[in-house]
């Protein structure tokens, strides 16, 4: 599904991505550990097509097309979402006409004819019955004064609707109690099961995360680069051992 | 940011859609502007002499008036011997049905996506047409008769309702008060006369389409609107003009008179012509609004979208004189290109338990300069009076600038003004975040500058609501990707 070879990026002159090799394959969860200032919240922002990074050299295949050569909003409608660490607030806007146009500017990129509002009205209902969302949260602006847990959870409520074949979560854990913590790992869930061969690229800070959401296959990210890569033991001995180890094990 | 500055920037190209010119023989005054040229324009409006008075007394004062110049606003010296004051459709426009309309003028009331004919079935919207100097068309005057209302050209009124239009022109707004209010006094062509009896309610939003078409002519239409006790009325004011390379003046007044329990709301979309990316050409729009709460409850809501004009001066204002009155003012202004607008209101508090409200958004692009100027005056007799003001402004360029200019005056303790101004560049986080979800660059911009001026676009009647909001999407859109 995503392959991305010897990536290299910088931003103002400051090179961050320093020949990151990955690749997903359809159907896998895969998560990023790594130290702040690794580059992990980089990565994310070069896949979802943000204009400030400059990719110097390297490839992102996705899907067979190359992602890099599409705009941010070209590769949305092709199935990749980003679920952002810290959400922006919309004044005004409200939630369920930002997805419509979303949804339909998707709907149209395939061809297919843009739903009406009623349609669409019904199609939210039922996401947000399955991801057990108060449907009183679509009546309001986008993310306008919503609690950090309200909008983490309506950035899973929009990757449902969207139906994205791959979701990066960047680290979507942070700032979230247990509880709100456990919500959203239920919602990712759900969309796994409701659809197998969805991809997954969970970024994260801790490994309290991967505890509800299990991977598998767990990279570790040093300086720009993953370094090392393993199974779902491999978080739990980093949260145990801390990435230092790592550090000598590759200094050795 | 550079990039998204460029694609910002791509949004001012967007052609200004209302930039024909109706091919249509026109009588005309020739420029200039004289005593003579007044008794003639009173003479070929059959004018009774007490208006021929009233004009030249206003002329006489103007010609001891200076334009004003305090306002945020630059542009050169105005020849205002070389405005034509007077131009009409040759054909004379008495119809007694829209079938015996040019079908010329009709075709280009359709290009401006109103359909005279259509609204007249469809809508429930009566309308009036202002076409250069004369009303061509009023719609619906069959059913507003039934009711009671009166809602005909100024001209007509002055002929046909002698005693109102002497009670209440100029009791707003005197022939004195104001550089370009007292010319509009000498030559004001043509506009709108709205009478509503007491206890009517209006059962139709009344409407006026004011079209400029022929060259080197100013517009200087005239709106009065009188609500008597306990009735209510609503009225829609849209405005467009040919692309020219000179500048064209328009220097309207409308007055607003609502008496006990009575209220007027009135909603101005104005897409005058903006002139090019240059600056050249484009309408200057200096315009006295005035509303006099008279009675005790009562009410008086302006409304405006201001997308157009190269020059837009400004200030729909009320006085609150009825104990318990209550004025509003929700405005959009955008200027783009090198649009300048100096806007805002003047909120005059006499009576007891006066309330006032100002919402105000300003939307700058390209080299728009955007300036909101404000008064909340509270007297000493109001006893009670509150006021609250909001003025926020967006940026969407590095070139563009908005500034607020608001004056409190305030005589009686009792009273309670708030104000509150915020001011926020259009963030790329917002579009990205947009763009992430697959929204295109073009409706993101669209989406979170109608999220910025939702509050005032809710105020508009429903069947304008959506025509605004394509009127700013327009004035914002451009040739993206």
């Amino acid at each position: 599904m995503l392959r991305i070879k010897d990536l290299h990026a910088e931003i103002e002159g400051n090179k961050i991505l320093k020949g990151l090799n990955l690749e997903i394959p359809e159907g896998e969860v895969h998560a990023i550990m790594g130290l702040n200032g690794s580059g992990k919240s980089t990565l994310a922002s070069v896949l979802g097509g943000r204009e400030e990074y400059e990719v110097t050299s390297g490839s992102v295949d996705f899907l067979g097309k190359d992602l890099l050569e599409l705009e941010a909003d070209e590769r949305a409608r092709e199935g990749l979402f980003l679920a952002f660490q810290y959400p922006v607030e919309l004044p005004g806007v409200l939630i369920s006409y930002f997805l419509r146009t979303a949804y339909n500017s998707k709907r149209e990129h395939h061809g297919e004819k843009p739903l009406e509002v009623r349609e669409f009205s019904k199609l939210l209902k039922e996401k947000a019955a399955l991801l057990e969302l108060d449907d009183a949260l679509l009546q309001r602006s986008v993310n306008e004064g919503f609690s950090g847990g309200e909008k983490k959870r309506n950035e899973i409520f929009q990757m449902a609707l969207l139906d994205p074949k791959l979701c990066i979560l960047d680290e979507t854990d942070s700032g979230l109690d247990i509880d709100a913590l456990q919500v959203v790992a239920n919602g990712v869930n759900t969309l796994k099961k409701e659809d197998p061969s969805k991809s997954f690229l969970v970024i994260t800070h801790y490994q309290r995360l991967l505890n509800y959401i299990v991977p598998d296959v767990v990279h570790v990210m040093i300086d720009g680069k993953i370094v090392k890569s393993g199974d779902k033991s491999l978080a739990l001995e980093l949260e145990e051992k801390g990435y230092n180890w790592v550090k000598e094990e590759l200094a050795a | 940011m550079s990039n998204d500055t460029e694609t910002l920037e791509q949004f001012t190209g967007k052609e200004y859609k209302y930039g024909f010119t109706t091919d249509i023989e026109a009588d005309s005054l020739p420029p200039g502007l004289s005593e003579d040229t007044i008794r003639q324009l009173s003479e070929i409006k059959q004018e009774p002499e007490y208006m021929l008075e009233w004009r030249l007394k206003a002329y006489r004062k103007w010609l001891t008036m200076k334009e004003p110049d305090w306002a945020f606003v630059d542009y050169p010296p105005i020849n205002y011997q070389g405005i034509s004051y007077y131009s009409a459709p040759k054909k004379e426009a008495q119809y007694q049905s829209l079938d015996e309309v040019d079908p010329k003028l009709l075709d280009t009331y359709n290009k401006l996506g109103i359909p005279l004919e259509e609204q007249k079935k469809l809508a429930g919207v009566a309308v009036d047409a202002v076409f250069d100097s004369v009303s061509i068309a009023t719609t619906y005057k069959d059913e507003l008769e039934k009711h009671g209302v009166i809602f005909c050209s100024i001209s007509e009124a002055v002929r046909k309702y002698p005693e109102l239009v002497k009670k209440y022109l100029g009791s707003v707004v005197p022939y004195t008060d104001n550089y370009f209010a007292t010319l509009n006094s000498a030559v004001f062509s043509d506009g709108t006369f709205v009478y509503i009896p007491k206890n009517v309610k209006c059962p139709l939003e009344l409407s006026t389409y004011f079209r400029i078409n022929a060259q080197n002519t100013g517009q200087f239409e005239r709106t009065l609107i009188i609500a008597d006790e306990g009735s209510s009325v609503s009225y829609l004011e849209g405005c467009t003009a040919p692309m020219r390379d000179e500048n064209q003046l328009h220097a309207a007044v409308v007055e607003l008179v609502a008496h006990r329990d009575a209220q007027i709301k009135y909603s101005t979309i104005q897409n005058w012509y903006p002139g090019d990316d240059e600056g050249k050409g484009g309408i200057y729009n200096f315009v006295t609004k005035r509303g006099l709460c008279e009675g005790e409850n009562s009410k008086i809501s302006w409304t405006q979208v201001e997308t157009g004009s190269s020059i837009t001066w400004k200030y729909p204002s009320c006085i609150l004189k009825g104990d318990h009155s209550v004025g509003e003012f929700y405005s959009v202004a955008l200027t783009n290109r090198k649009q300048q607008a100096d806007t805002g209101t003047k909120m005059i508090h006499i009576g007891k338990n006066t309330k006032s409200t100002i919402i105000s958004k300003g939307v700058s692009a390209g080299n728009g300069q955007n300036s909101y100027r404000g008064l909340v005056k509270v007297l000493k007799s109001a006893e009670g009076a509150r006021n609250f003001s909001q003025c926020d402004s967006m940026l969407m360029s590095d070139r563009c600038g908005a500034h607020t200019f608001p004056y409190i005056e305030v005589d009686n303790p009792t009273a309670q003004v708030e104000h509150e101004a915020t001011t926020s560049k259009i963030g790329e986080d917002q579009i990205f975040y947009c763009n992430q979800r697959g929204i295109s660059t073009e409706d993101a911009i669209g989406m979170i500058v109608h999220g910025f001026c939702k509050e005032v676009l809710n105020e508009l009647p429903m069947e304008f609501a959506l025509e605004a909001r394509q009127l700013l999407s327009i004035s914002l859109e451009g040739s993206v990707g």
